[in-house]
Parts: C-alpha cells; structure tokens; sequence
C-alpha cells in the first residue's frame, strides 16, 4: 500500500528538465546544456571533467590576464540572461578595481521568481559546475575575493545540488587558495533566502544579502562602485554566468556564430513555453530562434485553442500577438515591438482567456510583491487590482479605463527606484493596447458601489 | 501573552529560549559575511526550522546573537514572506499562483485544497496540520499547476491527486 501512494507522490514530483535529448546536443553548437543527462541526474565533478570541465578556468588563469576575459565577453557581445540583456562585458568593465580598492564580491543572481520562468533551476540542478566555472571566470576579471549564490529559499534541491558541487570543487582545488596553482583564491557560499520577488532586483538582493529589508537602492553609486558592504561588487544572472566558460574557451568569433545571422546577438538561449500547450518545456535554441519555432517545438496549443497573445518572457514583459511569433526573439527586436526579450520563456495565452482576467491576476501578483519603498508602485497597484476585479465582474464605471492609463504611466521608468514598476505597468500598458474593448466590455452604464468595496488583495 | 521585560523593554520575551545548537550554528552563518547582520535571515530560519514558525521572544535572541537591535530583525522577519510570525501547522501548502499555473489549472486546484482542507490562505486547519498559502511563481511552470507541501514541489497537479497527495503528511 505504502509503494502504491509514494509512486503516486513521485508520479506528480516536479522535476526539472530539458526537453532534448544528448544525441541532439553537442559541445560545439549547445554550450549550455551539451553536458546534461537524459536522466536528469547532476553532472557532478568527475563527470564534469571527463566533459572538458573547468578548462575555461585552466586557460585564462593560465594566461594571467583578467582584462582579457572582459575584452572577449564584450566582443562577443553576451547580454544578461536575467531579462535585462545588458552586455555582460560592459558591465564587468564598469566594476571598480586596481590602486587601494579593496576586493570585492561576485554575486550570482538566482533569485528566478519572475513568473513563467524556469530555466536557471534546471542549470543548478543538473550541473552545478557550470555555473561555479563561470563564477570564477568572473569573480578572476572583477578582482572578487569571494562569491555568493543568492539562491531563492524555494529552490531546496538546487541548494543540495550546488552545495554538495561547491564542496567538490574545493576539494579538487577549483576553488579556495591558489587556484590551479595561479595564486588566484576565491570561494562560493550559497545564500538561500527567505521568499519576495523583488529580491531577484540587483540592488534589492544586496540589502538582502546583507540582512536588510529587500527594498531597492537608488543608482548610482552602481554595484560596480560600492555594492555590498560599499564593496565593488557584480551580480549576474545564473544563465548568464554559465555562458561564459564556453566564451572563454572558444572565442567570440565562435559565439557569434551560434546564433549565425539570426541576430546581432550571440549565442545560445534557453528558451521554454509554458501554458496551455502539448508540451511545455526548455530548449537550448541560437539566440534569435522565432517564437514560432519555439511555440512548434512544444507541439502547439492543446485542447483545440488558439493562440490570442505572448508573453515572450515572463509577467514583466509586454504581450504579443500571433502576428508576432515570426520575430526573432533577441533584445533589440522584441524591445522595438513594445515588449521585453525578458527570460525568453514564453507564457501562451489561448484564446478562450479574458485578458483582463489575466491582468487581475498578474496585477495581484506585483501588488503582492512590491516592497512597498515607491508610492507609484505601493499604492497605484492595488488600485490597479481594485479596478480590473471591478471590470472583470462587469462593475466597471466609466473614467476606469483611463484611471488604469495614468496609473500604468505613473509607474513607468525612472518614477520609482527600481524596475518592478515598469515591469507591473508593461503588460498592463500592451493588454489595453491590444485589447482594450475586453477592458471596456466590464464597464456597467452607471456608476455603482463597487469602487468602495474594500481592496481584494489576495482573493485571486 | 505579549510582556514586556522590565530590564530590556522588549515586549513579548516570554519564556523564549534560543536553543544551544540553533545558537551555535547562528554563529557560524556570521562568517560567511563582512557584518553579522547578514545572517539574520538566516538565523530566523534556523529558528524556524526548530519550532515552525518564529516565536515573538526569537527576535531579541536573535538581535543578540547578531548584535544588533530587535528592531532591525523584526523589519527583516516580518517582510519576507518565508518568514512566520504566526504559528503555522505542521505541514505548509505553498500553491503557485503565477501566471502559467493561472493559464493551466490553477483556478480548479485551489478550490479543491480550499473544499478539501476547508480552510483559505493564511488559515491553518483546526487540527494544526496544515497552512494554506499562495507563493509566487514556484519555477515550474512546466509543471503547472504547481505547488509545494514543505520541502516538496509537486507539478503537474490535479484536483484528484490531492487526496492521496495530502494524506502523505500526516
């Protein structure tokens, strides 16, 4: 009895997984997965060499040259994998160091909350080594003495995972003094934390780290300039990080090739789809892959929808419309459209779905999770939420709908610290662009007594 | 019932005492950073790990251990959302309520576990062994609907999983 009810239990155990096989990957087109399992069990440290595993680290220690390592990243033009796309080199040569500098930090940003997306857990999970590789990769050219994975508190495997690898690489002298003889030392911790969205925001994570309330701080001083502790200090996406070894180890010119002639953007990506589709899942596709191609390889749209709008990668970016899913997805492209590149995992809306349905529920979600520091962002959201539950249940009154205008726009960039605003107000601003007579459609003749009903915060 | 100690002013110290080993292993978390502060979120979940929920007497404990004031661990236990303040059951039902979990079931999947534990979020059931509450995003979109009982997350889950599911956690 006891068998049955446990297979039961791992029957429906979420386990995270990449949807191609080996015999499809290979080190020269999929840097980011090639290594993987088709059994979804972690590449740990003797299967990781075996696997051309830390040579990265060999190669540029071994040359001595830090700034190198940021030339090369810059060439190759490696944008942030977190959904800002920022260039990753750019960024590594801002960072203060040299002179009476003190060493800084190197933060890993694996806070992954942002809704629809789950691609940094399946590199944690199934090859821990990666990411470390790349951590000292950056932690060598920023001067970090010492880095931390700033792990989201849900994520318990990837914790197990990562902390058992850490203790590998130490004992293999991959991390600690000396590394590989180069008289280079740098360690990991893993911090895991403790829930909130906004901890996955650069500046909110640093306060976090250091025990503080996760509210943003104002820029600059950049993390580059004083960021933990007042230290020096990068914080880079797990994707991001795990491009690097590869970079390092084959060149620009060879990452710029992965994504051929698609885009101006090199790479891969782990690109996914998740909603209502034959097979959601993740990919390791060139950067600049279509949202067609993406959306064929998860089989279409199940249970006879249709395809009414995207979200090409996570609630913070702007819906797209079928017409769309010809694009690549790289930054440029998906930011000239209105929208965000974001994580590059697309949420499918069908077409059976109320978007104003949709917007109650990702509106509930920012209002929930800001932290509360910018007024736009603390009080404009639950407002948000008030009135689209109001249009939703039909007891809209007129002036609403321009109401939900001007508080999306009060929430645009540069009105509050940081991005979870413009993040809260992107979808809103593209759903009534693309949709606005649904929004009109759940304004009743008259004014009502809707609008004096207490905020439904948390009654999704 | 919430005191307050004549000595320190602290209200709600009543009869709270930090654990010898949650103590020690506080004090090891503080090297991992520059200031002890750090470990603070860390020392609430070490905390609660012992007791399921943080106890109002944790806090000057921990702002002692840590060196700091009460006040500065409060602001962190009560903003993240991990962190209870409350008493909780004996297993916690996260349910993802993100936007793909919302596109695939979610809607159905809360209303079971709302019908079938028959409390809402935040609530606890009479017989202190489960708490209900949403979460965000829970990184299996995948998998949606999703949720996690404690260390677990589950995902694909359907209404009809949950009987067998729950009784699992008793």
């Amino acid at each position: 009895m006891t068998t049955t009810i446990n297979s039961q239990r791992d029957s429906i155990r979420y386990r995270s997984r990449l949807l191609q096989p080996e015999k499809e990957r290979s080190a020269g087109t999929h840097p980011l997965t090639w290594r993987l399992r088709d059994d979804g069990a972690a590449v740990w440290l003797d299967e990781y060499l075996r696997k051309d595993g830390y040579q990265s680290v060999r190669k540029a220690l071994g040359q001595g040259d830090p700034r190198a390592i940021i030339a090369t990243l810059k060439e190759a033009n490696v944008r942030g994998r977190g959904g800002a796309g920022f260039s990753a080199g750019l960024k590594w040569s801002l960072t203060l160091q040299g002179g009476d500098m003190p060493r800084g930090y190197l933060i890993c940003n694996a806070d992954e909350m942002e809704p629809g997306t789950f691609k940094d857990r399946l590199l944690m999970e199934q090859q821990p080594h990666l990411l470390i590789e790349g951590m000292i990769l950056g932690a060598y050219a920023n001067n970090a003495r010492f880095g931390y994975i700033f792990l989201r508190g849900e994520y318990l495997e990837s914790a197990r995972v990562l902390n058992r690898a850490l203790q590998e690489a130490r004992d293999a002298g991959w991390l600690g003094p000396d590394i590989d003889g180069s008289g280079f030392d740098f360690d990991i911790v893993v911090h895991s934390g403790a829930g909130r969205y906004i901890c996955g925001e650069e500046t909110a994570l640093i306060n976090s780290l250091e025990g503080k309330r996760a509210n943003p701080r104002a820029k600059p001083p950049f993390p580059g300039q004083s960021g933990a502790w007042g230290k020096p200090s990068v914080v880079n996406n797990v994707e991001t990080l795990c491009n690097v070894p590869a970079v390092i180890l084959h060149g620009a010119d060879w990452y710029q090739g992965l994504s051929g002639d698609r885009t101006d953007d090199g790479g891969s990506k782990l690109y996914g789809v998740s909603g209502p589709v034959h097979r959601p899942g993740l990919w390791e596709l060139p950067m600049g892959t279509t949202g067609q191609e993406i959306l064929d390889l998860a089989g279409g749209l199940r249970d006879g929808h249709t395809l009414k709008a995207w979200l090409p990668g996570g609630a913070s970016t702007g819906f797209l419309l079928p017409e769309h899913l010809e694009l690549p997805l790289d930054f440029d492209t998906v930011g000239k459209e209105g929208s965000r590149l974001g994580t590059g995992l697309l949420t499918v809306v069908p077409d059976s779905q109320s978007m104003v349905a949709l917007m109650g529920n990702l509106e509930a979600f920012f209002a929930r999770e800001s932290c509360g520091w910018c007024t736009p962002c603390r009080d404009g959201l639950p407002w948000t939420v008030k009135l689209l539950q109001a249009l939703e249940q039909g007891k809209g009154e007129p002036g609403d709908i321009e109401l939900l205008d001007k508080l999306a726009a009060d929430c645009g960039p540069g009105l509050t610290f940081c991005a979870h605003a413009p993040g809260a107000a992107m979808p809103l601003q593209t759903a009534l662009k693309h949709f606005r007579h649904e929004f009109e459609q759940g304004i009743s003749r008259s004014r009502g007594p809707a609008h004096q009903d207490a905020i439904p915060l948390g009654s999704v | 019932m919430a005191a307050t100690d004549a000595t320190t002013g602290i209200i709600g110290s009543d009869a709270f005492r930090l654990h010898a080993d949650d103590e020690q292993a506080m004090r090891q978390e503080v090297h991992h950073f520059e200031q002890p502060r750090a470990a603070c979120i860390e020392a609430l979940k070490i905390v609660q790990r012992r007791h399921g929920w943080v106890p109002d007497g944790a806090i000057p404990a921990i702002a002692r251990v840590l060196g700091v004031g009460p006040g500065d661990v409060e602001a962190v236990a009560t903003f993240y959302s991990l962190i209870f303040r409350q008493p909780v059951g004996r297993h916690v039902i996260l349910v993802c309520d993100s936007s793909s979990c919302f596109l695939s079931g979610f809607a159905e999947l809360k209303q079971a576990l709302v019908t079938q534990l028959g409390i809402d979020y935040g609530q606890t059931t009479g017989d202190d062994r489960f708490t209900l509450l949403p979460v965000c995003c829970l990184g299996a979109c995948d998998g949606a609907p999703a949720l996690m009982i404690d260390d677990d997350t589950y995902g694909p889950v359907t209404p009809g999983d949950l009987p067998g599911l729950l009784e699992e956690y008793p």
